[in-house]
């Protein structure tokens, strides 16, 4: 009994942190070593055939898969925009003009709402009879209108859009909450100085809060290129025509729609290959700030 | 140079209520649609109500399978994050107070596991659930969302205990109360707030999330709200506003929680970000 306690003295942080490491074990570090394994084989779980890089192959003679990772870098185009906006929105508020609480959360509250609920309202609106075409027209603006949807070369980029609606209040609060930490006396230096507004954001206090900007355009990439499944499956639905998949949404009709586990893992494992870059750079940005 | 400012200053504001407006909007559409006909709003999609009707957001909340749904994804959101707290508390405690070696890399693989791509994870899990027999129930995505949880609410509990002084824990502990008494007494009513906030962030993410909720559920009693709504949206593709009756049902309770507990959210969902 003694010795069980003297044991438990030394151990129980292992103990402690047990539950923890099971779990990581069973959601991460077994599906990840799966992936890769499936990736190999064809067939249903039952009765799996090895067949090398096959699945590889044909994934890549897959017109359809293409047009998706196409679609992925294209929405990667999203983040500069949702970044240079944010930044821009988070500066001008930074100067605490009037209302700048009720703004910054007015702006950030489309972040915390469902994206399936998000996508749908924005289905409707961008229908070729929906709201946006509506409001068009009742401005006088109806040449604009288009099928926003609809349309193979605008189904992507108006998916985009509602991603950029949605994160954008993300990047405000991040890049507010930055520079609220600054010290003030570098800007009321620059300004006895004479310097122009955009001058000392660009010169002095963008600068400063760098680290953050890598962060938030690290984090959005990854889920840009990993976590839009939702807005793309509620939207269009990778329609028409596939023109809009995107990686998830191939890895989702070919491995539960169709039921070919094997390209579905193929593809899973080349989203890995590509996010682990991006999952390494967040690592070491999480490395260096607590150096700092 | 007054002047300029004083118009720098009007632009701005003109420029945040265009934003703010930007942002709102589509709220304010899901809202006015569903309390519109299905023929009101054919006529005019844009329109104020003319003649403001309950009738949808009734037919949601009694007779359609809404509720069941929302029900579901309430148990999903309270089993998930219940879970995955207590499991990333007592991770977090042991790597912050335990001062064992290897606890730093557990922490460094911890942070890359934040951000690794749940689709990837999602083939095997599948398979893995039918082996085991629980695909197609609520545990099958309780199990999965909790231990997708775990790496940030480990990051986020030794992030704020490593603002505690150690010497504290010390001291309770030589006082000959086990760890298990000094996490309990000392360390969990200083952690109430940190750890509200992590739990409203969890739960905001179990009630949303759709892509494992619409692979591993497929009768349509056992749907999340979630994945319940896609269906919703298949199905009554031209009454639009009983669909955005609908959604709304799915935006309220984030809506109520944000408006009482604001500044939580804005904590903990900036806590990925940097320190």
């Amino acid at each position: 009994m003694n010795r069980r306690r003297q044991r438990w003295r030394r151990l129980w942080p292992y103990g402690f942190a047990g539950p923890a490491i099971v779990a990581i074990g069973f959601t991460f570090l077994y599906p990840l070593v799966q992936v890769i394994r499936y990736s190999f084989y064809t067939g249903s779980a039952g009765d799996q055939i090895y067949v090398g890089t096959a699945n590889y192959s044909f994934v890549f003679n897959d017109p359809t898969f293409r047009i998706s990772l196409f679609n992925n870098l294209k929405l990667l185009a999203t983040v500069p925009v949702m970044t240079a906006l944010a930044l821009l929105i988070a500066l001008m508020l930074n100067d605490q003009i009037r209302g700048w609480r009720q703004y910054r959360a007015i702006v950030f509250l489309p972040f915390i709402l469902p994206a399936a609920a998000v996508g749908i309202t924005f289905s409707f609106l961008l229908e070729r009879n929906g709201g946006i075409n509506t409001l068009l027209s009742d401005v006088g603006l109806g040449f604009l209108a288009q099928d926003w949807l609809g349309s193979p070369h605008l189904a992507t980029p108006s998916i985009g859009a509602v991603i950029i609606w949605q994160q954008l209040g993300f990047g405000v609060v991040v890049f507010s909450a930055a520079l609220l930490g600054l010290p003030a006396e570098t800007v009321e230096a620059a300004q006895i100085d004479g310097a122009s507004w955009w001058k000392i954001q660009r010169r002095i206090v963008i600068p400063q809060i760098r680290g953050i900007i890598e962060f938030f355009v690290t984090l959005e990439a990854i889920t840009v290129l990993s976590q839009v499944f939702t807005y793309v499956y509620v939207l269009t639905a990778g329609g028409p025509a596939d023109s809009s998949s995107v990686l998830e949404y191939y890895i989702w009709t070919n491995g539960f729609a169709q039921g070919s586990t094997g390209i579905a893992s193929a593809v899973a494992v080349l989203m890995l290959g590509m996010a682990s870059v991006l999952i390494v750079i967040y690592m070491r940005l999480h490395t260096r700030n607590v150096e700092m | 140079m007054r002047r300029q400012v004083k118009i720098g200053g009007v632009l701005r504001q003109a420029l945040m209520l265009v934003i703010c407006a930007i942002s709102l909007y589509p709220i304010w559409f899901a809202i006015q649609t569903a309390l519109k006909t299905s023929r009101a709003y054919t006529l005019n999609p844009t329109g104020f109500p003319a003649h403001p009707t309950l009738q949808n957001i009734t037919n949601v909340l009694f007779h359609l399978p809404v509720p069941r749904w929302a029900l579901n994804s309430a148990l999903v959101t309270l089993g998930s994050v219940g879970i995955s707290t207590i499991f990333a508390l007592l991770a977090g405690y042991a790597i912050v107070f335990g001062g064992v070696r290897g606890m730093g890399f557990l922490l460094r693989v911890n942070i890359g596991l934040m951000v690794v791509p749940p689709v990837t994870l999602l083939v095997p899990m599948f398979v893995l659930m039918v082996n085991l027999g629980l695909i197609n129930t609520l545990p099958s995505v309780i199990i999965f969302y909790s231990g997708l949880m775990v790496p940030f609410s480990v990051f986020f509990f030794v992030n704020f205990f490593r603002q505690i002084p150690g010497e504290l824990i010390e001291a309770a502990t030589v006082d000959g109360s086990g760890q298990l008494t000094t996490l309990r007494r000392v360390v969990l009513p200083m952690s109430f707030a940190a750890t509200f906030t992590l739990v409203i962030v969890n739960a905001i993410w179990a009630w949303t999330e759709l892509l494992i909720a619409l692979v591993f559920l497929q009768n349509e009693g056992r749907l999340t709200l979630m994945a319940g709504l896609t269906q919703f949206q298949g199905r009554y593709t031209i009454d639009q506003p009983l669909v955005l009756a609908a959604v709304l049902m799915a935006i309220v309770p984030v809506v109520l929680i944000y408006l009482a507990g604001q500044r939580f959210f804005i904590r903990g969902l900036t806590a990925g970000i940097g320190k």
